[in-house]
């Protein structure tokens, strides 16, 4: 795929109001309905205001939202797994008196976020909605957890945002339009994009390396936002990442910069979705691994591989790794088409589960798992956990 | 909500020889019908064709106002 890929659906959208503008906004607001949203919310709110979520001008109204569930399309057959939805009670659109063809403002913690145009009101079902997106109604999964704590209407419509929700991480900030630059100033024309949830084990430094032999630049891009207990908090992946970026990767080939915007744990679904937002950031491929956004046992080990099939016009390409594991034998970082040890006593495979227990017991994983430098950085968090 | 209702389609015409080609060719592939084969090849080649239009393009001016926040950030010299 040669130079940079144009944004989803051709155009980086960009809904952020000017400083004039913002300054009589801010005295307009004043006057219309105000509706509370959640931090997470307030956070998708600016992606989609800078692009990140591109296409989308806003959240979704009934016919994209219906397309997304059955199609995992936007109506316009623009490919979109994940529904973008704003939930409302029945009592507040009745309190408030809200109604199709208002505009509002979206408030996160008393502060205007977003002016929001008010295009649609309409119903939906939490359960078809799970078992669509998460294939599964069960409760125990996060993402079902969190769709039957919605409300029970949904409010589509277009969005223009006023203020930019804190960020303690704005070091580590880039929008869309920043990555583009920054990449082109570099005279990159292939990007690997690595989305990440974890603080990174040798299993993952192969993967990138790997994909940086075949690529102009890395693009490591952690998730930052609400994640569920058990992973690793927001501020032990980055350190990770500081250090091992310091000590082990070639600095002129890496860009480290977060994504603010929650795990949704669709698996499959969400391995799309986190591709698009790779390609809007300017990336030319984007690194799918095993169990890509999964949980539990919820989805198969490859599923997010196969499920890449359906879509020809996606505009980023993926590239499929399987599991990555020391192997003594060998002397060095395999994966099963490279090492035929695999099943055997020579291999080590870097364990999620087993380097959570390790650390949590403040010991230092074996080397073959995770780098001393590291596994150090974490140890110093005491529980690098979300509790 | 109706599944079949919710999704939109058309008729578009092929030569009969072409679909009993397609059919053939599809066998045993995952694809379900000449149809799923039809809409992937479409979505493939517009898709291709899009990519080819011109890249967006930042203005000088934005593209140093751009560059100034990734020095202040570290991310360029």
């Amino acid at each position: 795929m040669p130079g940079i890929p144009k944004p989803h659906g051709g155009r980086l959208v960009e809904r952020v109001l000017s400083e004039k503008r913002r300054l009589m906004a801010l005295e307009e607001a004043k006057e219309l309905q105000k509706i509370d949203i959640s931090k997470e919310t307030a956070v998708d709110v600016e992606n989609i205001a800078r692009g990140v979520f591109s296409p989308l001008e806003g959240f979704m109204t009934k016919n994209d939202y219906e397309s997304v569930l059955e199609t995992m399309r936007l109506e316009d057959d623009t490919p979109w797994t994940i529904p973008i939805v704003l939930d409302i009670s029945k009592e507040d659109l009745k309190k408030k008196g809200i109604k199709e063809g208002d505009e509002i403002v979206l408030e996160y913690n008393g502060i205007p976020i977003a002016f929001m145009a008010i295009e649609e009101i309409y119903d939906w079902n939490k359960k078809y909605h799970a078992v669509k997106v998460f294939k599964t109604d069960d409760v125990n999964h996060p993402g079902v957890a969190r769709t039957y704590g919605m409300k029970d209407r949904l409010i589509g419509g277009r969005i223009e945002l006023i203020n930019s929700v804190e960020n303690p991480f704005e070091r580590y900030t880039l929008w869309p339009k920043e990555t583009r630059v920054l990449f082109k100033h570099k005279g990159w024309k292939t990007i690997a994009a690595f989305q990440t949830r974890n603080a990174p084990h040798m299993g993952h430094e192969y993967v990138q390396k790997t994909a940086l032999t075949l690529t102009d630049g890395l693009f490591i891009n952690p998730l930052i936002g609400r994640k569920k207990k058990g992973d690793f908090k927001d501020e032990a992946i980055l350190k990770a990442y500081e250090v091992l970026i310091e000590n082990y990767y070639p600095r002129d080939r890496v860009v480290l910069a977060i994504l603010r915007t929650e795990m949704r744990y669709a698996g499959p679904r969400e391995a799309i979705f986190h591709a698009i937002l790779r390609k809007n950031f300017g990336c030319t491929h984007f690194i799918v691994g095993r169990d890509h956004a999964g949980v539990g046992n919820y989805y198969g080990p490859y599923e997010a591989h196969e499920i890449f099939k359906e879509f020809p016009d996606l505009g980023i390409e993926p590239i499929f790794f399987r599991e990555f594991f020391y192997c003594k034998k060998c002397m060095g970082y395999m994966n099963e088409k490279t090492c035929p040890h695999r099943n055997t006593e020579y291999v080590i495979r870097p364990s999620g589960t087993k380097i959570r227990e390790m650390l949590l017991q403040g010991k230092m994983p074996p080397k073959e798992m995770m780098r001393p430098e590291v596994a150090k950085v974490l140890l110093e968090f005491g529980n690098p956990f979300v509790e | 909500m109706d599944e079949e209702k919710s999704k939109k389609y058309t008729t578009v015409s092929i030569p009969v020889q072409l679909y009993e080609k397609i059919k053939k060719l599809i066998e045993g592939t995952g694809f379900k019908s000449v149809s799923d084969y039809v809409t992937f090849v479409l979505r493939e080649v517009i898709a291709s064709i899009e990519e080819e239009e011109k890249e967006e393009v930042f203005t000088k001016e934005e593209e140093e106002k751009i560059k100034e926040r990734l020095r202040a950030l570290g991310y360029i010299d």
